[in-house]
């Protein structure tokens, strides 16, 4: 019985080590690629959120803000897409650590959950858009 | 799980960081989701932006802004640490990440109330 | 602590599956853990199992846990490890399988350092060769300072019995190997980079680590795996994103 065969992490038939290796490390690069990009855009966050709350919150003057303007759908889009992805790789690595949850089947449905995340968002930043 | 092992300031900066990235991941889809129905139009955006004027609402914008705040400054520390290779006053800078955390949501709550 | 008479020491007997064993061993002015355990060896029960050699901070061989903390028993002074009760906690080094008493079993960490490519490979003289002349590396480079702030590892295992990562993934490369792979990543006379950034790469190498920073917490050589770690990670980030590897 191997190390990995042990210790529940059955590389998937027919790939080899490399390969897994390598889609992990993508993963890790794409965890602090938006990481980066989160660094900025939740600054931008906190500010618009502790602005919008002045005076108390008004659809009014958030759809004012937002309506028409491509500068803020864009903002909007991308920030979706590097939470939805961010986040889904953190649980990822959270359910390998806590249950156990590995390979190559599990790491597909979290990058495809954080995608669904994403597009939910997308989907709410063209609300405020259109 | 043995804490006489786990508590240095790095290593309660990984656990904080682990709890609320985890708590924001499980709210992120829940967010979006509801932002994108309540967009629907001004009214219904309205009727549920009033819905979240009650203090329980309030209490847990609060909480999630900080969470959100400290999840931030913690992540700005371990980029810092991986890329810039600042491995010199790691705990100033966990006291410090804390420090923004709670700031963060001390102005929010005196924005708010 | 130098008030008590006496330290209870609570010492773990068995294999994985063990108990406590209670030892009254003298307070002595000037006293290392180890001197506690070789106490009770030798005057209380000698079917103690426990491991050492050099007695001075070098081998790497009598680590343990004392009182919830990895420590190196030799070095490690009871007065600063015991409070105002004189009670103190020894059990095997966590993380390694236990092979009796206070004994662990370091072969699958010393197995690692060798999946990390723990070991020199020489660029000029692959087949063993002499080569021509001596490799000149000087020691302010910048690589040279990041090599030699790792290369005091004794192998100790502290680093390895401290991190999470390693309990919560058993293919967990762990510190002091990664931190090997790390000095041997700047030493500019190896020539096997490409195949060590490959093997300490993904979740069983650097992409694991959460900078707990218990290793450098507990590291008795002051050593910082923690940053050796984020240097690889640095370094394989790079080379992924530029479509280096």
């Amino acid at each position: 019985m191997s190390a990995s065969e042990r210790h529940g992490e059955t590389p998937a038939a027919g790939r080899p080590r490399s390969a897994t290796t390598r889609a992990q490390t993508h993963l890790w690069v794409a965890q602090r690629v938006t990481a980066m990009v989160l660094a900025i855009a939740v600054v931008v966050h906190l500010v618009m959120i502790v602005m919008a709350v002045r005076g108390g919150l008004s659809a009014a003057e958030i759809i004012a803000r937002t309506r028409g303007n491509e500068a803020w759908l864009a903002f909007y889009v991308v920030f979706a897409l590097a939470a939805g992805v961010h986040g889904a790789i953190g649980l990822r690595n959270i359910a390998a650590e806590a249950v156990g949850l590995r390979g190559r089947g599990a790491d597909l449905a979290w990058v495809a959950a954080g995608l669904v995340t994403a597009g939910f968002g997308i989907r709410a930043a063209i609300g405020l858009y259109a | 799980m043995d804490l006489r092992a786990r508590s240095h300031p790095t290593y309660l900066a990984f656990v904080v960081h682990r709890v609320s990235g985890l708590l924001l991941a499980l709210f992120l889809p829940v967010h979006f989701w509801v932002l994108g129905t309540a967009i629907q139009g001004e009214a219904r955006l309205d009727g549920f932006l009033r819905w979240t004027d009650n203090p329980m609402a309030k209490a847990a914008e609060t909480l999630l802004v900080v969470l959100l705040a400290a999840h931030l400054a913690g992540g700005l520390r371990v980029l810092a640490l991986e890329f810039l290779g600042w491995r010199a006053r790691q705990k100033d800078m966990v006291a410090a990440s804390a420090g923004i955390a709670l700031l963060v949501g001390l102005v929010f709550l005196l924005n708010v109330v | 602590m130098a008030e008590v008479a006496s330290l209870k020491v609570s010492v773990w007997r068995g294999g994985e599956q063990g108990h406590f064993a209670r030892f009254d061993v003298p307070a002595r002015e000037n006293q290392t853990v180890l001197d506690v355990v070789t106490h009770i060896q030798r005057e209380l029960d000698p079917s103690l199992a426990y491991r050492f050699a050099c007695r001075v901070g070098m081998c790497g061989s009598c680590a343990m846990t004392v009182n919830g903390r990895a420590r190196w028993t030799c070095r490690t002074h009871v007065r600063k490890v015991v409070d105002a009760d004189g009670a103190l906690e020894l059990r095997p080094l966590a993380n390694l399988p236990v092979i009796r008493d206070l004994a662990a079993d370091l072969a699958p960490f010393f197995d690692k350092w060798s999946r990390a490519h723990g070991t020199f490979q020489p660029k000029d003289a692959r087949d063993g060769a002499v080569p021509d002349d001596f490799a000149v590396v000087p020691p302010a480079s910048k690589q040279r300072r990041e090599a030699d702030a790792g290369i005091e590892c004794i192998g100790c295992a502290v680093c390895y019995a401290s991190c999470d990562v390693v309990a919560w993934n058993g293919d967990y490369l762990g510190p002091a190997a990664l931190n090997r792979a790390w000095t041997l990543v700047n030493d500019v006379r190896d020539g096997g980079r490409g195949e060590r950034l490959d093997a300490v790469a993904g979740d069983a190498g650097c992409h694991s680590c959460h900078s707990t920073q218990s290793c450098t917490e507990r590291c008795p050589k002051n050593l910082d795996p923690s940053a050796a770690i984020a240097g690889l990670k640095r370094v394989l980030f790079w080379d992924t994103l530029l479509g280096r590897r």
